[in-house]
């Protein structure tokens, strides 16, 4: 946590702090589009501001860049600010896309937001998904709920440049049918041949045609090489506990497999210690962590 | 070889069973064929087969009143089918339907029943393996009951 002193010191211009106290200051940006996924999910895509271009990209004025897995700050004026994944493409630098679950206080006035209000922005925070050090390999992608959405931008990506990596499996689990996140996407995706889809549901009625079954079970039908995959998994921890579980089964070890990372949050810049997580902060370290470097953390309890 | 008999020797399921007891096995499958729509068995009905599938999805369901059917688990190619011709009172706790053209190979519960209860090193080895499927199942079942994309679990944090 930074003390007083910190904080006055970066005042006098200390670079390093410096930027973090301006990665403090949300900049307004303009809803140009809603779009309601499901029930309770939407996504939102902001029109990027000058500011935010200047503040967080070093003054580069090519619009807003992130990495696949970053997230950011989105501050609802006068109810609360909540770290939100960023969802959009990571190369259409002239829109910030997220997709949001109302879930809470602030995420629950967010979905009543309309076009051509404004929402405050800081970031892009956090760590990525390795789609870089992916090249070459075989890159298996599970997602639990919308946990899929801090990996849009990852399958984005990947797709730009499929040539470059193995197979690519994407494996999707969620509630029920009318729970599925960017269907359409996924079926585009799917018809591209290119990439393997399974989803899954837990449970359905009788006129859905696909699986049924938590989304562990749908790692035994795929294949994929152990010694050359990357593992990349989002979705809620007891999801991801098991889905690491049954990966490790099929020879995948835990320096293979990427995870990111939920936890409340408040500076995003790793100075309050809200999102501390045992020697790591989520907003900073993470949210995309290697397992092994986590792993006696996410197994202990109470952390 | 026939074909039923190469399936069943090459599935992972039967793998490591000895020669005396394959031919027991081999002599109780029959292959089989459901178009979509058909039941494989019904709930309360008497369970005397089980099924391994070369092909197809089968859908596990039950009739809520008022809610109508819901599917809970659908099980798939290489998967098996049904354990309930192992264990008293041999009746099938669910219905099981085809949701597309399922090939299979249906196999004798009544006829392995008795040989399992004769050679008790058969009966254990087919114990230990469908003890892995509820094992599976339960685990899965679990993770089903526990909602985990419910609201409640709580997203508090980044989503």
């Amino acid at each position: 946590m930074a003390s007083i002193t910190d904080l006055d010191r970066a005042h006098v211009g200390e670079t390093k702090s410096r930027v973090v106290l301006d990665s403090m200051a949300p900049i307004p940006a303009k809803v140009r589009q809603i779009r309601r996924e499901t029930n309770d999910v939407f996504t939102l895509t902001l029109e990027p501001p000058a500011g935010i271009i200047e503040a967080f990209n070093g003054g580069s004025a090519n619009g807003f860049t992130f990495a696949p897995g970053q997230f950011n700050m989105l501050y609802l004026f006068g109810v609360g600010e909540v770290p939100i994944s960023i969802s959009g493409n990571p190369l259409n630098s002239k829109q910030i896309v997220h997709t949001i679950r109302a879930t809470g206080t602030v995420t629950d006035r967010m979905k009543k937001i309309k076009r051509g209000d404004m929402l405050g922005v800081r970031g892009p925070f956090g760590s990525h998904w390795p789609v870089e050090a992916s090249k070459g390999h075989d890159v298996v992608i599970v997602a639990g709920g919308i946990g899929l959405a801090p990996l849009r931008p990852a399958i984005y990506h990947i797709l730009s440049q499929r040539e470059l990596y193995g197979r690519v499996i994407l494996l999707y689990g969620t509630r029920a049918p009318a729970d599925i996140l960017y269907a359409r996407e996924l079926e585009r995706w799917r018809g591209g041949f290119d990439v393997e889809i399974q989803v899954t549901v837990d449970t359905a009625g009788s006129n859905w045609r696909g699986n049924v079954g938590v989304v562990t079970t749908l790692i035994p039908k795929i294949s994929f090489d152990p010694y050359e995959t990357i593992a990349m998994i989002c979705g809620p921890e007891i999801m991801m506990r098991f889905t690491i579980k049954e990966l490790v089964k099929y020879g995948l070890t835990y320096e293979k497999i990427y995870i990111s990372m939920e936890r409340n949050m408040k500076c995003a810049v790793g100075l309050c210690g809200h999102c501390q997580f045992g020697p790591k902060f989520v907003c900073k370290d993470g949210a995309v962590f290697r397992y092994d470097q986590i792993k006696p953390f996410f197994e202990g309890r109470e952390i | 070889m026939d074909t039923v008999e190469r399936i069943l020797r090459e599935h992972p399921f039967f793998r490591g069973f000895e020669e005396s007891h394959m031919e027991t096995i081999l002599s109780c499958g029959a292959s089989v064929r459901f178009d979509a729509g058909q039941f494989l068995y019904r709930e309360g009905e008497k369970a005397n087969t089980f099924y391994l599938i070369r092909s197809g999805r089968v859908a596990l369901e039950t009739h809520i009143p008022e809610q109508g059917t819901i599917v809970f688990q659908t099980i798939g190619e290489d998967e098996i089918v049904g354990w309930a011709w192992l264990f008293p009172p041999f009746l099938w706790h669910t219905d099981a339907r085809a949701i597309e053209t399922v090939r299979a190979i249906a196999m004798n519960g009544i006829c392995l029943r008795a040989k399992c209860e004769e050679d008790h090193e058969l009966g254990y080895e087919m114990m230990k393996r469908f003890a892995q499927i509820i094992i599976q199942r339960l685990r899965a079942s679990r993770l089903q009951l526990l909602d985990i994309y419910g609201t409640h679990m709580g997203t508090g944090g980044r989503t």
